[in-house]
């Protein structure tokens, strides 16, 4: 048997159980010989026959018990290891260089010390001009390649046959220095970006991170449930689940039996933890503080809550802003026009310049190349766009997509929904007024209102046996209908009297409603028999939320089906002054259009609802907020989605557009302020006024700045604080 | 003399930047489910026409070390992967409407472009 052994990087151990599980699995393989995985250096090396067994089916086997072989990633490390070599040894090369040439060091021996550094170093920058070109394309590679190449190759015709340049009237002085410490700035410059960089894409691994590695499943086994470690892949919907304090819940379920207390922050962003007991959804990868528990798998694999997040977010890294075309456009023209401004930069300094005007036109034009940096303007939006987005998904506020978080920032109008979004969505009966709760329970028991569920909960309370109803009729907008022991009975709102032509006490319900009640009148055949009215609670967040957005300038408005009345009470209770009441449900779209043309051009409205009843009027808005609690939360319904159920989430959310949109615009500012300025500088404009011109090696210096600025000011945005 | 002839040179030097770079013609490819692209420079092929409502998978080939071509990016369709070298990365994207999409590299310097019909 032919066998051999290969190390495989692994992602996501964190235990000694993990060690063993993926153990097992990749030892298990037909043609796998021995498998030994290390906690420390998060390595499993594997023995196995190469014609049985691929590393594909080792990656499988890997994966099928929730790990990942890290396949592109293994390289980075390497990678950076390599690139800090170089720098080093261009640097320190450079330097001897710079030093040696100050000391009068023999011109051959520069060029034995610079051509390492050129062709080894820099080899990278060749490596990706020569395809590029095939391609005839060019990047900023080929810029630095020609560059360096020109003062290389200047140089080294100087080394090798000083008396021919000497004959041409020009002092014989090689510029190797230029050469190295350019290839070891920009690689330095490269160095700390590519360390940057992995900062802006933390929020997806600390993601991915959470998700639980095994679960306990009981399972029966001869007629006895018997509790076993399974790796999450392996958990179907429907297990029975049990869950010890301290540890991770592995998937989305529903609580069987037990309760505790659990700590959602991870996902919901909110800090407290909260209680739950039998028939409470839970969230994997949230942790059980106190209590055990067991509960009833509903959603595993890719429809986890936290899954949906993941993917969500990155997609949402993977769009495009709107305010990305114009660099979009530019950089698709940039390196060309470089290229050619490079060749005039030399043309008109030989022609124009002084003597020696070939060195005056060589340096400068290889200050052109070398200072334009079009990797500035691609990474400054999607860097700040990672950051953003990150953050936001942090705190359970997930943008969809780059284009909703610009667009959140210029939100002038924001219109909420009352029931769900501005009030808890749980009323209850406050008052009933004639013998008319068990009429009117029957009734509701087919609807699917959640004034029903009040009313419903409310009988159940009390102990009322609840009637057949025939004919049972729903009216949207007005209530319900329906025949109990012969008698048509009817329960609903204003229009629905008017339209069953039933008098009301208009007194009496004007009362109610002016308390923010939600009043239902009970008609029996014909005739009013009585009232129910229901009230919900206003979220102890709504004042503060709709102060803080008041704050930031943005008008808010409620708009309901409640009547006028219930609404103003509610409204006045929020701090809302401006209210569209006695809207049907699907005329809400409708008013989402006639503010959305109200407002001048560029002034954009939000509608925050729950996600699920308001579709249409979420996708009208310019910016569709939808807002829920964990696992009920409809995640692709708003362009922004709250998983929280703190209504300042939306104030937050609309204030970390505007933070990240401020660290885009100072990014594309500096990187376009920065190669209109300075190229004309390393192109000499200033040259006939001050006589200043901007060396190579400090037009590299800059270049590699520009870059790492626009990372690292991205990265600031990490330090804002929901 | 020599000015003359460094002002011919640099005159043709820009015509033929602008030529090489600018003005190259791109080879469309017609693709009905699936394409591979060799990521090497550039994207081979550059150009590809795929149908309107259906599935394409685009299969991403990267042989170059370049770090820059490391991760692609389809914006238009929030896609945004890294490419390990010498691994087969798919992609799979159904557009909804006829157009034309650029793809790119992480910094935006290598383009591709998905014509949708």
């Amino acid at each position: 048997m032919n066998t051999q052994t290969k190390t495989f990087p692994i992602q996501g151990m964190h235990c000694a159980s993990c060690v063993r599980l993926i153990e097992k699995a990749v030892g298990k393989l037909d043609g796998v010989s021995a498998c030994n995985v290390n906690l420390a250096t998060n390595k499993a090396s594997v023995s196995f026959d190469p014609q049985k067994v691929s590393d594909q089916k080792i990656t499988l086997a890997v994966e099928s018990v929730g790990y990942k072989i890290a396949s592109g990633d293994q390289d980075k490390p390497k990678e950076l290891d390599q690139l800090r070599k170089k720098v080093f040894v261009s640097l320190f090369l450079g330097s001897l260089i710079v030093v040696g040439g100050f000391l009068g060091m023999p011109f051959w021996m520069q060029l034995i010390l610079a051509t390492p550094v050129q062709f080894w170093a820099g080899w990278g920058f060749y490596q990706a001009t020569i395809p590029a070109l095939r391609h005839r394309t060019a990047n900023m590679d080929t810029l630095v390649a020609i560059g360096t190449s020109v003062a290389f190759g200047y140089s080294a015709f100087v080394a090798i046959f000083p008396q021919v340049v000497k004959s041409i009237g020009i002092k014989p002085e090689p510029y190797f220095d230029v050469s190295t410490i350019i290839i070891g700035l920009i690689l330095l410059g490269r160095f700390l970006e590519a360390r940057a960089k992995a900062g802006t894409s933390e929020a997806i691994k600390k993601l991915i991170g959470m998700q639980a590695k095994t679960a306990r499943v009981l399972r029966k086994a001869q007629d006895k449930w018997v509790e076993e470690d399974i790796p999450i892949s392996d958990v179907v919907v429907g297990d029975v689940i049990r869950v010890r304090p301290g540890e991770k819940i592995p998937v989305d379920g529903v609580i069987l039996e037990g309760e505790s207390s659990i700590d959602e922050s991870m996902v919901t962003g909110e800090s407290m933890p909260v209680d739950k007991t039998k028939g409470d959804s839970v969230v994997g990868a949230t942790i059980n503080k106190t209590g055990t528990f067991t509960f009833k798998a509903s959603k595993v694999g890719k429809d986890t809550l936290l899954s949906q997040i993941i993917k969500l977010v990155e997609e949402a890294q993977g769009s495009k802003a709107p305010i990305q075309r114009l660099a979009d456009l530019i950089s698709s023209y940039f390196v060309p026009v470089v290229i050619i401004l490079a060749i005039l930069t030399f043309v008109v300094w030989f022609v124009f310049g002084p003597s020696p005007a070939f060195l005056f036109a060589m340096l400068n034009s290889i200050a052109v190349l070398i200072i334009a940096c079009p990797c500035a303007m691609g990474l400054a939006t999607p860097t700040a766009i990672m950051v953003g987005t990150g953050i936001g998904a942090e705190h359970g506020i997930l943008i969809k997509d780059a284009k909703s978080l610009e667009t959140a920032h210029k939100i002038k109008t924001i219109i909420f929904d009352k029931t769900g979004t501005l009030t808890e969505g749980k009323p209850v009966v406050t008052d009933v007024k004639g013998d008319v709760l068990q009429l009117a329970a029957s009734l509701e028991k087919g609807s699917e209102h959640s004034l029903a569920e009040a009313i419903i909960a409310k009988a159940e309370q009390e102990g009322l046996a609840l009637s057949v109803v025939e004919g049972f009729k729903a009216i949207p907008g007005h209530g319900v209908e329906g025949v109990i022991d012969k008698k048509k009975v009817v329960l609903g709102n204003r229009k629905l009297m008017k339209k069953e032509n039933i008098s009301v006490d208009e007194s009496q319900v004007e009362k109610l409603e002016e308390q923010g009640k939600t009043v239902m009148m009970l008609g029996v055949n014909g005739k009013l028999a009585g009232l129910i009215a229901v009230a919900d609670t206003i979220k102890t967040s709504a004042k503060d939320a709709v102060k803080k957005l008041q704050d930031m300038g943005i008008e808010v408005v409620m708009i309901t089906g409640d009547n006028q009345r219930t609404a103003e009470a509610i409204a006045g209770q929020a701090g809302i002054k401006k209210v569209y009441a006695e809207v049907l449900p699907q005329e809400k779209e409708e008013i989402v259009r006639k503010l959305q043309r109200s407002l001048p051009a560029g002034r954009q409205v939000a509608f925050v609802g729950d996600g699920i009843n308001d579709a249409p009027a979420l996708a009208q808005a310019d910016v569709g907020i939808a807002m829920g609690s964990g696992t009920d939360v409809a995640i692709e319904a708003g362009d922004i989605t709250l998983i929280n159920s703190d209504l300042r989430s939306v104030a937050a959310a609309i204030d970390l557009s505007k933070k990240t949109m401020r660290t885009i615009k100072l990014n594309l500012f500096w990187a376009f302020g920065y190669n209109i300025i300075l190229i004309p500088v390393a192109m000499g404009v200033l040259y006939p006024f001050w006589g200043i011109l901007l060396n190579p090696i400090f037009a590299s210096a800059a270049m590699a700045l520009s870059s790492i600025s626009v990372v690292s000011n991205s990265l600031l945005l990490k330090r804002y604080k929901i | 003399m020599d000015k003359i002839i460094v002002t011919a040179l640099g005159f043709i030097g820009i015509i033929f930047t602008v030529w090489f770079f600018l003005m190259k013609k791109e080879k469309q490819v017609t693709v009905v489910d699936e394409v591979d692209i060799t990521v090497n420079g550039g994207y081979s092929p550059e150009v590809i026409s795929i149908p309107v409502g259906k599935i394409t998978k685009i299969n991403f080939l990267r042989t170059d070390p370049t770090d820059c071509l490391g991760e692609i990016v389809l914006g238009d369709f929030k896609i945004k992967k890294e490419l390990p070298l010498n691994q087969k990365v798919t992609v799979e994207i159904k557009p909804e409407k006829a157009g034309e999409y650029v793809y790119s590299c992480g910094m935006n310097m290598y383009h591709g472009k998905i014509i949708v019909k």
